[in-house]
């Protein structure tokens, strides 16, 4: 498998236009990537991560996360940044089963079940 | 009330009230405030101006909600909503404003005396009274030309209300001075999305090109001020439209280059019909829609 | 990168990591996304989570019907905040449900092909603007009971998404209880309409809290891994209990004529739930299953282009 990000597939070619209406609804299309957003809610704290939300591009991650998660409270200071672009350790470093220690936050959908109709696998 | 004891379960750790939400402060738009008009004003041109910009924000607060539940990604129902957020809580400082100089049209030989001015003048008045421009009550088209008609609103309106933050009416500043960077919010998000579309796939560009040649003509109704704005211009009170012309098309025009669409020639302006109280049967089924079950009963409380 | 755990026998480390994971959940701590978790645990809580994130976005619709036709422009911004509320709360628990490896287009498809379900109170229409508060009280606080709960769920993405739904659930209950009560002084025709809708919605509400306990196949496993804390027919005799003195307040009457305190225990005894309807309404038959899903797709379909063309933006622009 090559490297599929947890924004569900950098390798996948975006659609043609005609295919919105060719093809069976949803599949085959590009999602927007997925952002982990964190908030400074007030001077004198750190960012705390709070969800996450799919954008674009980052101009747009951030502007969407102060709409959704601080409803465009003035002063918050707020980061985003792609999931796949997060390393994360392990709870348990030491664990066989982790062993490639730089691993993504999140585990990807495609190590546990991959839809029979998906292309490119 | 019982349920407290439901909320007492919740975990008061995690940040403040109110953060998270719009909460619970919807109530008397002018309440507290001194309404009290400065002199050498007259009251009735001061509410009639009110009703041109509170009719301008409640009409395009109507049209976004339409996107609500509809719109291309969660996202984006978010902003949208947003945005209508503003321009009603907008239109509800401006017509409470209008109502508290005594300006309220037929609206109060229907309404009943316990339906606040806002109210009254929002759902009491028939479409030949709406003072809103042409630009905001024309159909929403596609997503390309709900935006750009949102970046021509909101370029317009945040162009005006910088300016009326100096207006001699102390109520009216305050109301510009709250919407500034409100419509500077909408100005920048429409302006993304035509960014985007113009410069995205072949699809997009030409359904945004569509949408900016549908707009472009709703322009002519904005920038010829009517008589009531030419007296309260020389008294200190409202901006001139006709001096916001240059800012507005700029702005546009950057835009609209930038996203590789084609900058259609100013249109032949005219008196604006709107503020005249001429529309387009549009209107009429847009207020059918917000009006018809507060007419149903007038002597109801909400 | 490869992916290792995909169909591998089971080895000794997974004996030792399911112990640790029942350790974790024995005391009461979270499990955290990169945690192992039984593949069971894992799809339940994708299952439970999506459910919960698509009624949210499908809940925006019976009231969002009222956006456009709201009696006073206070009751428009309460209501648009609300069904805001509502797109914000699905995406929430979107994002939860994404930390498990799912991925929200996907969900979004599975809603849209039937595959998953929502709520299935959000199948009957909204009649009149009393529908609106009777969401906020009655539906939104059958959804309290339901959630406050899950503030505790043992998956911590979930526990911290349900944090932030329920303190803004607790503001909806009390803009529709406030509504309602603004509706009962007002004229006859408003007090008809709250009793109207009470009538209507009372016992879809009750159903809200799902099966009896004894023909509730998942509810066991789900106990015993703290993902849910109490069972279904608790959490229904907690929100009778809580709602029948709300009633009175109200002065409206519940249409349940076996409503009756129970001196000896303190709580509320009510009438048989018909859940015929319920597997009926649950089973795509309700008023306004179709109409819920063709928005959906509506949306989805209608606009793919828009999401197109910011992907095409995106990657002409990338530095």
């Amino acid at each position: 498998m090559t490297d599929v990000t947890a924004e569900g597939g950098k390798n996948t070619p975006s659609s043609p236009p005609l295919a919105s209406s060719g093809r069976a609804p949803g599949r085959g299309r590009r999602d927007w990537p997925l952002y982990e957003v964190f908030v400074r809610g007030k001077r004198g704290l750190n960012h705390v991560h709070v969800g996450s939300l799919h954008a674009p591009d980052d101009e747009m991650a951030v502007h969407a996360a102060r709409d959704v998660y601080t409803r465009r409270n003035e002063g918050v200071s707020i980061w985003v940044v792609k999931a796949a672009a997060i390393t994360a350790s392990s709870p348990d470093e030491k664990d066989p089963m982790f062993a490639p220690s730089g691993d993504k936050v999140y585990r990807h959908p495609t190590f546990y079940e991959i839809p029979d109709n998906v292309p490119h696998m | 009330m019982h349920e407290e004891t439901v909320y007492d379960a919740l975990d008061h750790a995690h940040g403040g009230e109110g953060q998270w939400a719009f909460g619970t402060g919807f109530d008397e738009p002018l309440a507290g405030v001194d309404t009290t008009v400065p002199e050498g004003i007259d009251p009735a041109d001061l509410g009639a101006y009110c009703l041109m910009l509170g009719d301008d924000a409640l009409v395009l607060c109507q049209r976004l909600t339409q996107w609500v539940t509809n719109a291309p990604e969660l996202e984006e129902e978010v902003a949208l909503a947003n945005c209508g957020l503003d321009l009603l809580g907008q239109a509800r400082l401006l017509l409470a404003r209008a109502g508290s100089v005594g300006v309220l049209g037929r609206s109060r030989t229907l309404a009943t005396d316990s339906i606040p001015d806002e109210d009254a003048l929002a759902y009491f008045r028939d479409p030949d009274e709406f003072r809103n421009s042409r630009l905001v009550e024309a159909p929403n088209g596609d997503f390309a030309q709900t935006l750009v008609r949102l970046l021509a609103a909101s370029t317009w309106r945040l162009a005006l209300f910088a300016r009326l933050r100096e207006s001699r009416d102390p109520v009216l500043a305050a109301i510009a001075a709250k919407g500034v960077p409100e419509l500077t919010y909408h100005r920048d998000h429409a302006a993304r999305w035509v960014l985007r579309l113009g410069d995205g796939t072949t699809e997009s560009h030409r359904r945004a090109q569509a949408g900016v040649d549908a707009v472009w003509p709703l322009l002519a109704d904005l920038f010829s001020p009517t008589d009531v704005e030419t007296r309260l211009i020389a008294a200190g009170v409202a901006v001139d439209s006709g001096e916001l012309r240059d800012e507005v098309r700029d702005v546009l025009t950057t835009v609209l280059e930038r996203a590789t669409l084609t900058v259609p020639a100013w249109p032949a302006e005219h008196p604006s019909r709107g503020r005249a109280g001429d529309h387009g049967p549009e209107l009429t089924v847009l207020l059918a829609d917000l009006q018809g079950l507060a007419r149903e009963h007038p002597a109801a409380t909400w | 990168m490869s992916a290792p755990t995909l169909d591998r026998p089971a080895a000794p480390d997974e004996v030792a990591l399911q112990a640790q994971f029942d350790a974790t959940i024995a005391a009461d701590h979270r499990i955290e996304p990169r945690d192992w978790m039984p593949e069971a645990y894992r799809k339940g809580l994708i299952r439970q989570i999506a459910q919960h994130a698509h009624s949210e976005i499908i809940g925006m619709q019976p009231e969002g019907d009222w956006l456009l036709a709201a009696p006073s422009l206070r009751r428009k911004a309460i209501l648009l905040a609300k069904v805001q509320d509502e797109a914000g709360h699905g995406m929430y628990l979107y994002s939860a449900a994404e930390t498990l490896g799912a991925d929200r287009a996907d969900l979004t498809d599975k809603l849209i092909e039937r595959k998953q379900k929502y709520s299935s109170i959000f199948n009957y229409p909204t009649q009149t603007y009393a529908d609106v508060g009777v969401i906020g009280w009655l539906v939104d606080g059958a959804a309290i009971c339901n959630q406050v709960p899950l503030c505790r769920s043992s998956y911590g993405p979930y526990a911290r998404a349900m944090i932030r739904v329920c303190k803004e659930e607790s503001f909806h209950q009390r803009q529709g209880f406030e509504l309602l009560m603004t509706m009962m002084g007002g004229t006859g025709a408003q007090r008809a309409m709250v009793q109207d809708a009470v009538d209507r919605w009372w016992w879809p509400s009750l159903m809200m809290f799902g099966p009896p306990d004894d023909d509730s196949p998942n509810s066991a496993q789900s106990m015993k891994w703290g993902v849910k804390r109490h069972s279904n027919d608790e959490l229904r005799q907690r929100f009778v209990d809580m709602t029948v003195p709300q009633a009175a307040v109200l002065g409206v009457t519940l249409p349940d004529p076996e409503l009756a305190l129970d001196p000896e225990t303190g709580r509320y005894r009510f009438g048989a739930i018909d859940w015929d309807e319920f597997k009926q309404v649950l089973a795509g038959k309700g008023p306004c299953n179709d109409e819920r899903i063709a928005r959906r797709r509506a949306a989805r379909d209608d606009n793919a282009w828009v999401t197109e063309a910011a992907t095409a933006y995106a990657d002409k622009h990338a530095s």
